[in-house]
């Protein structure tokens, strides 16, 4: 049926060699994270606050009063529970939880956007469909890092996992979470959280198998059954993106809930995995890999950043405006901490989160040159990164450490081991396949892409 | 758009149509005179209308009184009429803009109709809003009109305010889509009109369409901006209806997932709508080659996902009301599940959640019956789901001596049928004067997606295979 194609797809092969010099950037890269954050950690074991706060500046701005103050604008997250005994190591704890929700979320919209592309039968991603689905091996890595996080540390976390809050007649009887405990207890999230995880981990599993199968035996069978375990991670994904977000984020501001949470955290997990597809695409490129992928590719990755990025922005006003309109204080709590309390330390990111999650990528995407134009497309990615690290930041980081939050060495040193641990494995997992699914039934419909 | 077509994708067209039987079949029905079948169901439909006129105009002159309204229940039929319509209104545009954006080929052969019935069912809704006015001859107070009654202005906080705004730009917008697509069509029927009449009027509406390469070359672009104007307004309308009831403070109304949740219902039930119209055209205008059972496959696919995410919905909406622990919600949503409005959230239930899982059986999505059987219970349901948030929701005030239910007039059921006569009116007169399919986007995607085509088949094999030989000499040296 193909109209008149010069090209055979099955002559094509192409792989990823991550090489000796590679390696070691990489993991330069990491040592001088652990150094940052090691250093990060000693100095605030030694009350150094000031100092770790200094890139944010606010160190001006502590004194009772400021403590006073935060207290009244908290939506019950486990920071309110902390002004006695503050031990300065939760920050670090909440830095690793931060990230490894982040980046647990980049490597399963790698397996979502695999799937949503065998449901939808899209043609154009066939070509650069190996990518994504590198992502989901990083889950190997934060799943047992969350789990264990979960069980030693989450009392830094949860305040729901305090001592004595479910308890009537202690001192620290909370009604309302206590109200909660049926599905905020130890055993039920842990349950949940190892489920979670292990349906992405072996979906996952089962689809680079078959994957990595077709580039072998050919046929369409592969084909069929990818869509067929695509088709059963969609409804998976539908189920536990809303659970992970209420679970892994929402319950740290305990008291607090909104319908909108699930598909808001969704969101901006979402739209990052694309920004970091299309990076990465875009880097390999720059390596000289992946030269098939053309202006037309690119051009439809960068619609689907541009559109997500607004998606992000409506769900989020939506939530917002909604709260606002209302005007329910134990709704609009939440805002209130992260707009006026804490000394104003979560201010300046609220603001952030909205120009580099959506006005930047809006603005620099908005045309169609600028979307089949690497450099623009690397811009936008970068501030749809960053913005949505800022997202996270501010879903988690208000509640958990509260007024001794901060931007300081501890987050960017665990920003950047996370970061570079994540190149270093899918770099890894990206050289076990060709980096064109050679055999894929719609792969020449990619390669005469045109639009 | 590239012209390579994987071999494993579906047929679109069938019966190995050339351009012109193309053209021929689908301008049959606007060419012939009446079918009897056509006679007969638009007779009815004008019956409906006339019975429905009456009670709406009835309605207008003793005001809205003569509905079941209480003072409990002040909100019923007409907004949940006027919501599910709008929400019918949603298809339309989702199929035209956003399947174009995604390149979808399938969306050729139903998007004329859908657009057709997103116009219509937007007029029926506004027929609610003007019904529910009680002075419906000012109308323009509802916009911010310069005027002469001192400090009178709209209500800029109120979203029924947004509302107008955010549905008339979608209905202007989606009617001059609409249009735009059907030009070249009506040229088409203008070239080979018979009589004076219709060479007037298909010449008239048809603007002078030539054909040339610059028109088109004009024509692609005014689509592609129309469908990126359309994409954010389909999500608005639906977002802006949904925090008619969001932003008030009544449990059961007031939660965020509302705009969302609104917009996935409201694609839902277009789909359902437009594969129940869809279903009974192929029949009556024998398009069966056109709107093949890929076509209703992949509709069907579209609500089972749609279904199922409105599904999550009522299932977070539900969760978090425990959740919060605010008592109000928790009874409100309890209330709805076993009290005396049972009947209807589990009318809501089971036709918008359980009925399309069916669709996971390939047979099942294939069958026409079927597939019609379950686009008429996704309707019912997804009225039962308007009914439901907005009737269980008031029917319990906070006081309980003021607790009532609410029972529908005949002016209820009469200005509900009334919406059904006008939508029918209007879509059978579509269906006989105008192409119900879009003839030349049906023909620019024919190529790769139709059977046996192009004509000269053997022939084109010949070259194919001179081509791969070809192809793998280069990629050899």
């Amino acid at each position: 049926m193909a109209g008149h194609s010069h090209f055979s797809p099955a002559n094509v092969e192409e792989y990823f060699e991550f090489t000796a010099e590679g390696r070691k950037k990489v993991l330069t890269a990491l040592v001088i994270g652990i150094v940052v954050l090691g250093v990060g950690i000693y100095m605030l074991m030694n009350g150094n606050h000031e100092e770790a706060h200094a890139v944010a500046g606010h160190a001006a701005e502590h004194g009772g009063h400021a403590a006073e103050h935060g207290k009244e604008m908290l939506s019950g997250g486990a920071a309110s529970h902390h002004e006695t005994a503050w031990d300065p190591l939760n920050r670090l704890w909440a830095n690793l939880w931060l990230n490894g929700v982040y980046f647990s979320g980049i490597a399963v919209i790698g397996m979502f956007f695999v799937s949503i592309q065998y449901l939808s039968k899209a043609g154009w991603s066939s070509v650069v469909k190996r990518i994504p689905e590198a992502f989901p091996k990083f889950l190997l890595f934060t799943a047992p890092l969350l789990i264990g996080l979960f069980i030693f540390k989450g009392d830094v976390i949860f305040h729901w996992m305090h001592e004595g809050v479910t308890v009537k007649g202690t001192e620290h009887y909370d009604k309302i979470i206590a109200g909660k405990s049926g599905y905020l207890n130890f055993t039920f999230f842990l349950v949940r959280m190892v489920l979670i995880f292990a349906a992405w981990i072996g979906l996952w599993f089962m689809m680079r198998k078959k994957s990595i199968e077709e580039d072998l035996i050919g046929g369409t069978e592969n084909f069929t059954s990818m869509v067929k375990l695509g088709t059963g991670f969609i409804v998976a994904m539908g189920i536990s993106s809303s659970l992970s977000a209420w679970d892994w984020v929402m319950s740290i501001d305990t008291h607090w809930f909104s319908t909108m949470f699930g598909w808001y955290m969704f969101s901006s997990w979402h739209v990052t995995g694309l920004a970091v597809i299309t990076l990465t695409v875009l880097l390999l490129q720059d390596k000289g890999y992946m030269q098939y992928v053309n202006a037309n590719h690119l051009h439809d990755l960068g619609k689907f950043m541009f559109a997500f990025s607004i998606f992000w922005t409506y769900v989020w006003f939506a939530q917002f405006l909604l709260i606002y309109y209302a005007n329910f204080s134990e709704e609009t709590i939440y805002f209130l901490e992260r707009w006026e309390g804490h000394n104003k330390i979560y201010k300046a990111t609220e603001i952030l989160n909205v120009f580099f999650n959506f006005f930047f990528p809006f603005l620099v995407m908005m045309s169609r040159d600028a979307k089949r134009t690497p450099i623009f497309l690397k811009i936008c990615c970068f501030f749809v990164i960053v913005g949505h690290y800022l997202d996270f930041y501010q879903m988690i980081m208000p509640g958990t450490v509260g007024d001794h939050g901060g931007y300081g060495l501890v987050e960017f040193g665990t920003i950047i081991v996370f970061a570079s641990a994540f190149i270093y494995v899918v770099s890894h997992e990206l050289t076990k396949a060709s980096l064109i699914a050679k055999n894929h039934p719609f792969l020449e419909e990619a390669l005469h892409h045109d639009i | 758009m590239s012209h390579v077509v994987s071999p494993i994708r579906e047929k679109l067209v069938s019966g190995g149509k050339s351009y012109h039987d193309v053209t021929q079949d689908i301008c049959r029905q606007v060419e012939g005179a009446p079918t009897k079948e056509w006679k007969i169901a638009f007779g009815i439909s004008c019956v409906i209308f006339t019975y429905g006129a009456y009670c709406l105009g009835y309605t207008w002159w003793q005001g809205i009184g003569v509905w079941g309204l209480n003072k409990t229940v002040g909100w019923a039929w007409d907004i949940t009429n006027f919501v599910w319509w709008v929400g019918i209104g949603h298809a339309g545009t989702l199929i035209s803009a956003v399947l174009l954006l995604f390149r979808q080929k399938w969306r050729t052969s139903i998007n004329r109709s859908a657009e057709a019935m997103t116009i219509f069912a937007v007029l029926c809704a506004a027929s609610f809003i003007l019904a529910h006015m009680g002075r419906p001859w000012l109308f323009h107070w509802a916009l911010p009109l310069p005027n002469t009654f001192g400090s009178l202005w709209v209500n800029f906080n109120s979203p029924l305010v947004w509302d107008v705004f955010a549905i008339s730009t979608y209905l202007s917008v989606s009617l001059v889509f609409w249009y735009m697509g059907l030009v070249p069509d009506l040229a088409t029927i203008r070239d080979r009109a018979q009589t004076k009449a219709s060479k007037f009027w298909y010449g008239l509406f048809s603007l002078g369409w030539t054909g040339s390469a610059k028109t088109w070359a004009r024509y692609e672009y005014v689509s592609l901006i129309l469908a990126g104007i359309s994409t954010p307004l389909v999500l608005s309308v639906h977002t802006i209806v949904s925090m008619d009831f969001a932003t008030s403070v009544i449990p059961g109304w007031h939660t965020t997932i509302f705009p969302p949740y609104f917009v996935a219902g409201a694609i839902f039930s277009g789909f359902a709508m437009v594969q129940t119209l869809l279903l009974v055209t192929r029949v009556t205008f024998k398009l069966e080659d056109y709107i093949t059972i890929e076509h209703i496959e992949m509709m069907n696919i579209v609500i089972t996902v749609t279904g199922s995410i409105v599904g999550i919905a009522y299932l977070t909406e539900f969760f978090i009301a425990w959740y919060s622990g605010v008592e109000y919600e928790s009874y409100c949503f309890v209330n709805r599940a076993t009290g005396p409005y049972w009947w209807a959230y589990w009318m809501m239930m089971t036709c918008n959640v359980i009925s399309p899982q069916v669709f996971w059986f390939k047979k099942v999505r294939q069958s026409i019956l079927l597939s019609f059987v379950i686009s008429v219970v996704v309707n019912i349901g997804m009225w039962f789901e308007r009914f439901v948030i907005i009737v269980s929701s008031l029917h319990r005030d906070y006081l309980p001596s003021s607790w009532a239910m609410f029972s529908p007039t005949r002016y209820d059921i009469g200005d509900y049928l009334f919406s059904f006569g006008l939508f029918f009116t209007l879509f059978f007169l579509f269906a006989k004067f105008l192409p119900v399919i879009n003839m030349f986007e049906v023909k620019a995607v024919m190529k790769g997606v139709s059977t046996k085509y192009p004509k000269k088949q053997v022939a084109h094999k010949q070259i194919e295979k001179e081509d791969t030989k070809i192809g793998e000499e280069v990629s050899e040296s």
